[in-house]
């Protein structure tokens, strides 16, 4: 009898996780959507200045980054500490050798009156 | 409800899947390791075109190459497979049918194949109006980086091809499992990729 219920509860728990992952991937969708086609939208009508919309581009892509990493790889705050140290490291060195590279390059290029303007 | 402390990042079986959720533990690991230095190897291709973006010495630039709706198209394309992807995990997570998660493997495959087909089309129309990689530093490194990502694609939907040929051997056991988690690991990330091509390469030089 009881070994019925506990088993029905699971049965039903299961029901409701599922429902659950499932919404978040739509979550996950339609946020990613929604932060697609507007980046896109700006770029296609041209509503601003160069800059301003470099700086949207930017920040979308960012927040659409993170909607992916969120709903569809599942990464929160309840991963082992050794997982998110990975990612977090992981980021903290694309971000080193990516703002170093561009930083140096740019540099150069000034002093060397080389194009950095198209 | 809030589940317990999750064995490793990406979805998890459960404890309903027994000893396969355990074994999970360090495969799903590795492969984010993997998946790690293969994000740095992107980062770095992508300072490389960001430096080299208006090295075009006198050749056609991104203004004359590139495409908003076929880039816009690629988008929506590698998004919905992401999505079709989720469903095929989840599908074998709560031991839906074979069927079901078969189904949703090959549309997400024929997505994948169909943004495969979209970006050759934009290559060799790209070469069509002489941009090709030798012309200048910026083709070298635009045919560098989105190739790049390309080949991660097509070697994700020969992949898949595989998993369901393992599927159609031997059901779904452990190895099969730990195939789709990772390849959706995979998948998931290379659309990640995709979102920071389409706004560095494709929108940020078309501005």
């Amino acid at each position: 009898m009881t070994v019925h219920t506990s088993h029905d509860t699971d049965q039903s728990q299961r029901q409701q996780q599922e429902r659950r992952e499932f919404r978040s991937y739509l979550w996950g969708v339609g946020l990613a959507l929604l932060l697609t086609l507007v980046p896109f939208a700006l770029v296609y009508w041209g509503v601003m200045t160069r800059a301003a919309l470099l700086i949207a581009i930017g920040a979308f892509a960012l927040i659409q980054m993170i909607v992916h990493f969120r709903f569809f790889l599942h990464i929160g705050f309840k991963q082992k500490r050794e997982d998110l140290q990975l990612i977090l490291f992981s980021a903290l060195l694309l971000i080193i050798m990516v703002a170093g590279t561009i930083w140096i390059m740019t540099s150069l290029a000034v002093r060397m009156a080389m194009p950095t303007q198209p | 409800m809030s589940e317990k402390v999750m064995k490793h990042p990406g979805l998890n079986l459960g404890p309903t899947h027994g000893k396969d959720d355990e074994a999970a533990e360090t495969m799903m690991f590795g492969f984010w390791v993997f998946m790690m230095s293969d994000a740095i190897l992107f980062a770095m291709v992508f300072a490389t075109y960001v430096t080299s973006v208006h090295a075009t010495a006198g050749a056609p630039g991104p203004h004359d190459l590139y495409n908003i709706k076929s880039a816009f198209i690629e988008t929506m394309l590698l998004l919905s497979s992401s999505f079709t992807f989720g469903m095929a995990s989840l599908a074998m997570k709560y031991k839906k049918s074979t069927l079901r998660l078969i189904g949703w493997l090959a549309i997400t495959l024929i997505l994948g194949v169909s943004f495969l087909g979209f970006e050759a089309h934009d290559f060799i129309s790209m070469i069509g109006k002489g941009g090709v990689p030798s012309r200048s530093g910026y083709l070298s490194a635009f045919f560098d980086l989105v190739p790049l990502h390309g080949l991660h694609v097509t070697v994700g939907c020969i992949w898949m091809v595989c998993l369901v040929g393992q599927i159609a051997c031997y059901g779904i056991d452990r190895q099969v499992k730990m195939g789709i988690m990772r390849l959706a690991l995979f998948w998931h990330f290379l659309d990640i990729v995709w979102i920071a091509i389409f706004s560095v390469v494709y929108l940020a030089g078309l501005t």
